[in-house]
């Protein structure tokens, strides 16, 4: 999609200048400072700010207790035994008090009975929830309430008898003035009740027309896992593609791989867009052909053809074609474990194909493949071709994947850019295209500097004494 | 433990004491010695409201973690669950429940439901017949908790998900009851502003059940004069950045869990002299991270640029206090610099982690790879080539970069230049699908009902008028001596944050036109207060406003509004509130679907 030039104007351009380091390092004369510190001061540590158990929890606080209970009662059967004591957690407080000058343990009491003044009276006590006895409450249902009050004492957390609400009207009144509460909790409570009590046409219908009633039923049937009432829903309501997104979504939980296989193909027929359904074939077609090569390579290395490999199953695309990059480069194209059957199947870019190819074939260190990939065959014999990606990236991927130096130097050559190949050339201690260029530049100091940095004695010093005493040549410095 | 909570503009630590009332009160009603089984979850956020110590006074002499099979044995007798209101939590309460009667049968269930009580919970513990065996069923409302002298978090990871993505309200009406609640203690906020659905959601509900409790009038003195709602979706693009505060890239790097950072130990082993402990430094060294301490409080809103030179600073000073042991000559000059000892070895131990973690942020921060992405983040924002595929992009997809780091640059691309062309969206998505797994399509069609990675609709891109209209990017950004908001993101000023500043003055009508291109109304409410309880203003005073991010909000707003609290003409203190601290990674993660992520 983007052509070369563009690829190396990116690697080159400058780059927009915020958030830059400057020259002196701070961070380090502050480390400095710190050591130094260290060794004026015989420190102990133990009063270093908060104390840490070794889980990494800070002594005292819940999720360190949670630890230390349970280790207690693992080593002593009965559970009786000591519980942390609390003493130790005290040692543990911060020193950030004494830091803020303040006593250890926060707040002193006088100011906790003020503000517990305050809030006896405030009107936060009238949300919390009063205390009941449900094994007392869930038996006692004499009271006629209205809709309102139903609601009222549902979002009070009291128990209220909806099955008094009977008809169908009763029971949409109950359901609009649960809505108009707002409180989810208690619109979730009476579509529990609806749901047990309408049939889904009747209960379907109403929900289309209470859009915030709807959302709490789908999040609800979500949340109980009832797929398939989940599915009627939608589908009633037309909203057809969610619903195949919905069902597809049901293979991320189906271990078996044969099974998730058929899964997917059922999908097919489902209605997705045009662009997802694509997507979906895609994907089934990814895992039968990995069942297929995985059921040949078992045989294959039962048999000692193949070495032991890890799985390709559910792979994604770009590393099955790794896979089979790696274990079957040179089958025909015909053969389902092909690379270029793959590439063929899937319709995998070109760039995609080359740089995992020559990836792959570069872990391999099969360099006559590597260099493969740069010909074509054209009617006249092989050509050169220009590859999908700059040379400088070509590069890179051969060198993550320890090409020698002479294999590296043939595609250091190769890159436009003069500044870049020479940086490169350096970077990969390709010396003879460095001495080259300098050759050519007639750049006398640059040779004689890089003199010092190829090995002593070595043929490239040598050839670097032989230009430097060449009196043919016209050095412009 | 909690001073520093009271420290800030608003004392948050009254809510925290409130909230340790609640628990007294029903620790107190299940009478006699106690054992808490937890849900593990919650042990975090319970730990920014008690400690060991407060539970043990009310007679709790044991704790586990919940899960299947019996409750380990514990001679006491009370047994009570904290639990979050969940269906798979309920099933493994069922268990425990039917394990422990043959054996215990004198010992009491409770549940204690966090932060509400579910009718749904409750049915299915009916329906498998468990339901009677509990003696108290109740709520503890922790809404809002105070992470610091200046924020509060619901710590409700999900709700940017059930609000945008599956439309569950849930969230809003717990934000609004923690409003509420908040009112209780704090008053009346006068004035509530609010852009996005979410927002005028929240702003509908509070209202409303102001009106119901009508009768009991709120005679505190307001504290805030200002409540600011926001919904996430109307800035998606602040989170997706990197965030470069220092609180910012550790969160980034590290993640920051309910105040606590894991780090990796080998930065932290200066001397553990004579205790062998090879093994115990590959345990990740565990910071709490906060204002009261005094030098983290300094740090941690600069930008990371500016934390070098802060940390050499102090170092200096520390340095100097501890030579003047050289100057203690007399028997009381000595004995005042030992007394000082302790304050100098915490400021000494303060500097040395805070030095060990800027070493490891900058390992990272100076690479290549750190580079490159910013450099591509910091072109999408001013607008260079977003309108065709990316070659970073594709070539981090090559190698096989994470994927939540290559949605977070493909969201900002499409966040940036309003939405993709079908081409270039076609081609990332089969990339990613190639490359990552066909699985993730349920992903991207999240990202695209999100709006964060979706077709172009209309040709016009408004996204350069926004940002040339709020100054979103500001070439000049001042990292040492910030005198913009936008230092957080060196040169991107968030646009949240701009509309918190923007409404403070000169006021939103000066912005009409783009905050109608923002999606969500945007509106002004007044909530009457009884008479007398009109603040009379001194001169000069500040005033007080709650932003309240509906969705999440980054470290690196946070730093952005405290930067704006300290502006000398500012005029205008910011406490935050949020349903969830985020960071691109975390925020992208939770709109995936994926059976690793997943988990609950």
């Amino acid at each position: 999609m983007k052509s070369n030039t563009d690829d190396e104007e990116f690697w080159t351009r400058s780059r927009l200048g915020a958030f830059d380091f400057g020259p002196e390092d701070e961070v380090k004369e502050s480390r400095q400072a710190v050591n130094q510190i260290s060794h004026m001061v015989e420190l102990n540590n133990d009063d270093d700010m908060q104390k840490f158990s070794w889980s990494g929890d800070p002594v005292g606080s819940i999720s360190w207790s949670v630890r230390e209970t349970e280790l207690s009662s693992q080593s002593t059967e009965k559970g009786v035994a000591d519980t942390p004591s609390i003493i130790k957690s005290n040692s543990g407080y911060s020193l950030t008090s004494l830091f803020k000058g303040k006593a250890k343990g926060g707040l002193p009491e006088k100011n906790f009975l003020s503000f517990s003044d305050v809030l006896d009276d405030s009107p936060a006590r009238l949300h919390t929830a009063e205390i009941r006895n449900p094994k007392f409450e869930y038996k006692d249902f004499t009271s006629d309430w209205s809709p309102e009050e139903s609601s009222r004492r549902l979002q009070q957390g009291k128990a209220v008898p909806l099955e008094k609400f009977r008809s169908l009207r009763d029971k949409l009144s109950l359901l609009d003035s649960a809505i108009s509460t707002n409180d989810g909790n208690v619109i979730t409570a009476v579509l529990i009740h609806l749901k047990r009590t309408l049939s889904r046409e009747v209960l379907f219908r109403e929900l289309a027309s209470r859009p915030t009633a709807l959302r709490h039923f789908i999040q609800y049937l979500n949340e109980t896992g009832e797929q398939k009432v989940l599915l009627q829903l939608l589908g009633a309501l037309g909203r057809t593609e969610e619903a195949a997104l919905l069902q597809y979504k049901e293979h991320l939980s189906i271990t078996d791989d044969n099974k998730r296989r058929d899964f997917l193909k059922s999908c097919l027929r489902l209605p997705f867009s045009a662009e997802d359904s694509a997507h979906v074939e895609d994907h089934f077609t990814l895992l039968e052909r990995q069942l297929m090569i995985q059921a040949t390579d078992r045989q294959a290395e039962c048999g000692g053809k193949l070495p032991k490999r890890a799985s390709v199953l559910n792979m994604p695309l770009i590393a099955t074609l790794a896979y089979c990059c790696f274990n079957h480069y040179s089958k025909p194209e015909g053969n389902f474990s092909s690379p270029l059957n793959i590439r063929q199947t899937f319709k995998i870019t070109e760039k995609q194909y080359f740089m995992t190819a020559l990836a792959a074939r570069a872990e391999m260190k099969a360099w006559p493949d590597v260099d493969a990939l740069f010909n074509s065959r054209k009617w006249l014999g092989l050509t050169r071709k220009k590859p999908p990606l700059s040379f400088q990236r070509v590069v890179d991927i051969l060198q993550k994947n320890s090409a020698p130096t002479q294999v590296l130097q043939d595609y250091v050559a190769m890159v436009e850019d003069a500044e870049l190949r020479i940086s490169l050339a350096q970077k990969h201690n390709c010396h003879d295209i460095v001495i080259n260029m300098y050759r050519d530049q007639k750049d006398r100091q640059q040779m004689i500097r890089y003199r010092g940095k190829v090995g002593r004695g070595s043929a490239e010093e040598r050839k670097i004494d032989e230009l430097l005493n060449n009196m043919q040549i016209r050095w412009k410095n | 433990m909690a001073a520093h909570l009271s420290s800030g503009r608003v004392n948050l630590n009254i809510l925290r004491e409130a909230a340790r009332k609640e628990l007294r009160v029903f620790l107190d009603k299940c009478a006699g010695s106690k054992a808490i089984v937890w849900d593990e979850y919650l042990t975090g956020p319970f730990g920014l409201i008690a400690q060991y110590s407060l539970l043990k006074e009310h007679e709790v002499e044991k704790m586990f973690t919940l899960k299947s099979g019996r409750v380990p044995p514990a001679d006491v007798k009370n047994v009570i669950f904290f639990v979050r209101p969940r269906l798979e939590l309920m099933d493994i309460i069922v268990d425990n429940v039917f394990s422990e009667d043959k054996l215990h049968s004198s010992r009491d269930f409770h549940i204690l439901f966090v932060p509400r009580r579910s009718l749904l919970c409750e049915q299915r513990l009916k329906e498998q017949g468990v339901l009677g065996s509990f003696v108290n069923i109740e709520e503890y409302i922790l809404d809002l908790i105070p992470c610091d002298s200046d924020l509060l978090s619901m710590e409700y990871e999900s709700a940017f998900r059930e609000c945008y993505l599956e439309n569950d309200q849930t969230s809003l009406y717990h934000t609004a009851k923690g409003l509420i609640n908040l009112q209780a203690l704090y008053g009346t906020i006068p004035q509530i502003y609010g852009k996005g659905e979410c927002a005028r959601h929240v702003a509908n509900m509070m209202l409303r059940m102001k009106r119901e409790f009508a009768g009991s009038q709120n005679q505190i003195l307001p504290v805030f004069d200002s409540l600011l709602l926001l919904d996430r979706n109307v800035d998606l693009l602040t989170p997706l950045a990197t965030q470069l505060t220092y609180e910012g890239l550790i969160d980034e790097i590290y993640g920051i869990t309910n105040g606590y950072v894991k780090l990796p130990p080998e930065k932290f082993a200066e001397k553990k002299q004579g205790e062998g402990s090879k093994d115990l430094l590959t345990e990740r060294k565990k910071l709490q991270l906060n204002s009261a301490e005094e030098l983290y409080a300094e740090i941690r809103d600069k930008n990371f640029n500016a934390v070098g030179a802060a940390l050499s600073k102090k170092a200096k000073i520390i340095s100097a206090a501890f030579e003047e042991r050289h100057n203690a000559k007399t028997v009381v000059e000595i004995k005042q610099f030992v007394s000082q000892l302790p304050h100098m070895q915490a400021a000494r131990s303060s500097l040395a982690n805070h030095t060990s973690i800027a070493e490891l942020i900058k390992e990272i921060t100076t690479s290549e790879a750190f580079f490159d992405n910013l450099t591509v983040e910091q072109e999408f924002m001013t607008g260079i080539d977003t309108d065709k595929v990316n070659t970073y992009i594709e070539d981090r997809i090559a190698q096989k970069e994470k994927l939540t780091k290559i949605l977070r640059l493909m969201c900002m691309q499409s966040v940036c230049n309003n939405g993709l062309k079908q081409k270039v969206l076609d081609y990332y998505k089969r990339e990613i699908f190639q490359a990552y797994g066909y699985e993730h399509m349920l992903t991207l069609n999240n990202l695209e009902k999100m709006g964060l990675f979706k077709p172009q609709t209309s040709s016009r891109n408004n996204y350069p008028t926004i940002r040339k209209t709020l100054k979103l990017w500001m070439e000049d950004a001042n990292e040492q001596n910030p005198n913009d908001i936008s230092y957080v993101y060196s040169g991107y000023a968030p646009l949240s944050i701009r509309l918190t500043q923007l409404l403070a003055r000169p006021g939103w009508r000066s912005i009409e036109e783009v905050l109608k291109m923002l999606p969500g109304p945007h509106f002004e409410e007044r909530q009457q207060l009884p008479g007398g309880l009109h603040k009379k203003r001194h001169q000069g005073e500040n005033r007080t406003t709650l932003v309240f991010f509906l969705g999440g909000v980054t470290y690196a707003e946070i730093a952005a509004l405290r930067f704006l609290s300290q502006m000398e003409d500012g005029g205008m203190e910011y406490v935050i509130a949020t349903t969830k601290l985020i960071n691109g990674t975390s925020w992208i993660g939770s709109l995936m679907d994926h059976p690793a992520s997943k988990a609950p």
